[in-house]
């Protein structure tokens, strides 16, 4: 049951053949039975989520139901949840339970979904393979030997392995659709400032946008609708209409331009990824798409202006960890400031630390020009470059990430080679345009492979759109891993 | 460019966070290759391209200046490693 649709299970719990508090007992049951191998989960609630669901059936039987009321769902342990442990996967907030809801989590609760607990990351957001976890690393579903991607790796693999139909996630740099594209799920990142940073720990703020993944287009719609809109309390907040984000889904692919980027195209992406994003294209042109070659000549500059920006503002957004008001504090110091430094050592685990001191570095003095102020310059190009190529297409297509799910162990020690896989993610952040990676086939081993779907601002139906298609004329997305 | 050993501290020190013996020497191995990533960007040509630090140009919304929020001291202060009467305690900061 778990395994259908949104829509599915949206119908069956308006006529009655399954009630909430069986869909959640079903996903706290398959949660106790796979989590131990796949470590998605940091915290269950099976209690709340029992009492939520209650509430839900009661709405339904009212008439008031919704598309996700009584629907079972997990969020990235980044958004605060009122009464339960908020932890962004760190040592620093391992007992913290957070006094308030984020908006986004406020507005699920609101849509009458069902929380049923907080999944893995990597620390604070930092990573792109889950291993930096406090809780230890969540484990691919596909095979548990391997990383689920990052940093939302535990919402891809709980969505993968059939905990849930549907977590959130966030996406600084590509952590939504790597661990998407990872665990052969959907993956969307919507338009900068579209879905409210309040109450979403954060890492690199310029860039930081919460997001959905779901095992399809589909069903990453309704929840995106819910959980995007206006927030007075996000000074980035954009003030919008509400959209329905679904509402596009259905019409035909004919005429639809996607510009292929030639430096998308070229070395580092792994044979098996090729084979499968090029099928992918094909099927596209089946469905009536068109394709068309199109120049972002500053890609390779986006990693480099990433790992100053997201640093520079991790930096100074952490300065807020200092053992006081909330957080970890070392059991022994001397004076206030031996307590801030040992409270943080201790604290905050070894790629956290990293990313503090390269940020800052880069804002000290004598050197925020010749970095930070650079890598904002750079960013002007790097946006300018995307509105030049949809001058030429609608939609930008390629790899989500350069290779299938690696092992665990084999990048967490090489930090420079850990960045380097983010090279088709990160420029969209930057860019602050909306995104979406969707299975696209299976690699080397039976692994999955993401297509990354590009859109101009505000087009996120138009992304959902197209990979809705793309899913209805074929069955990737409809693949379990052998176990769900 | 490269980092030495006493910049690490340095850097370590503004911080505020405590390096382990040993501990250094790893951040600056790790820390140089980041830098060497990082440096290609100082080939680019960038003279005359304003910067970009949001991707809608929007300004800061102003708000009235008024009370909006409830006092919540007590709730929030649940989660604090050390109180007293409502107050945030630390260690002795004036002699």
């Amino acid at each position: 049951m778990l395994n259908a649709s949104l829509q599915a299970l949206a119908a069956a719990l308006a006529d009655k053949q399954v009630s909430s508090v069986e869909l959640t007992q079903a996903a706290l049951d398959r949660i106790a039975a796979r989590n131990a191998d796949i470590n998605a989960f940091v915290h269950v609630d099976p209690e709340g989520a029992l009492a939520a669901a209650r509430a839900a059936d009661a709405r339904i039987a009212a008439g008031e139901a919704g598309p996700l009321t009584g629907i079972p769902i997990a969020h990235k342990d980044v958004f605060c949840t009122e009464g339960l442990p908020t932890t962004c996967a760190s040592r620093m907030l391992a007992n913290f339970v957070s006094p308030y809801d984020a908006h986004v989590v406020a507005r699920l609760k609101q849509a009458g979904s069902v929380l049923v607990g907080k999944t893995n990351m990597d620390e604070f957001a930092m990573g792109s393979s889950n291993e930096n976890s406090h809780f230890g690393a969540a484990r691919n579903p596909w095979d548990s030997t391997r990383v689920p991607g990052g940093s939302s790796g535990g919402s891809a693999a709980a969505v993968a392995a059939g905990m849930v139909p549907v977590a959130t996630g966030t996406d600084t740099g590509g952590s939504v659709r790597q661990p998407a594209s990872f665990c052969g799920v959907t993956g969307i990142k919507p338009t900068y400032g579209v879905v409210s940073r309040y109450g979403m720990i954060a890492y690199a703020s310029s860039l930081d946008q919460g997001g959905v993944l779901a095992r399809s287009a589909a069903d990453c719609a309704p929840v995106l609708s819910a959980m995007a809109g206006f927030d007075p309390r996000d000074s980035t907040s954009l003030d919008r209409p509400a959209e329905d984000f679904g509402r596009d889904l259905d019409k035909p692919l004919a005429g639809l331009r996607i510009g292929l980027p030639r430096e998308y195209f070229g070395e580092g992406m792994a044979d098996d990824v090729r084979g499968a994003v090029e099928a992918a294209l094909d099927a596209y042109r089946t469905l009536g798409a068109t394709t068309v070659e199109v120049s972002l000549p500053n890609s390779k500059l986006a990693i480099p202006a990433y790992y100053v920006i997201a640093p520079a503002e991790a930096s100074s957004n952490l300065s807020r960890f200092d053992g006081v008001r909330y957080g970890y504090r070392a059991p022994e110091y001397g004076d206030l400031n031996d307590m801030y430094a040992k409270s943080r050592a201790q604290g905050f685990g070894a790629e956290v630390k990293r990313r503090i001191l390269v940020g800052t570095y880069v804002l000290s003095h004598g050197y925020y020009d010749a970095y930070y102020l650079q890598a904002q310059k750079l960013r002007r190009l790097i946006a300018d470059d995307f509105r030049q190529a949809f001058g030429q297409c609608d939609v930008i297509a390629g790899p989500t990430a350069p290779s299938t799910a690696y092992e665990i162990g084999t990048k967490c020690n090489d930090p420079v080679q850990m960045y380097l896989g983010d090279i088709y993610t990160v420029a969209v952040n930057l860019a602050g345009l909306p995104a979406l990676s969707h299975p696209a086939g299976f690699g080397t081993g039976s692994l999955p492979v993401g297509l990354q779907l590009v859109g101009d601002y505000f087009s996120e139906a138009r992304l959902l759109n197209a990979a809705h298609q793309f899913q209805q004329a074929t069955d990737w997305h409809a693949r379990r891993p052998p176990e769900a | 460019m490269s980092l030495d050993i006493e910049q690490v501290k340095h850097i370590a020190r503004l911080a505020r966070i405590e390096l382990a013996p040993g501990e250094a020497e790893d951040a600056l191995a790790k820390l140089n290759g980041i830098f060497e990533l990082v440096e290609q960007m100082q080939a680019v040509v960038t003279t005359g391209v304003e910067p970009m630090s949001h991707p809608q140009e929007l300004y800061q919304r102003l708000r009235d200046d008024a009370v909006t929020e409830a006092n919540q001291r007590d709730h929030f202060q649940q989660v604090a490693p050390a109180t007293e009467s409502g107050l945030y305690l630390v260690p002795k900061v004036i002699e």
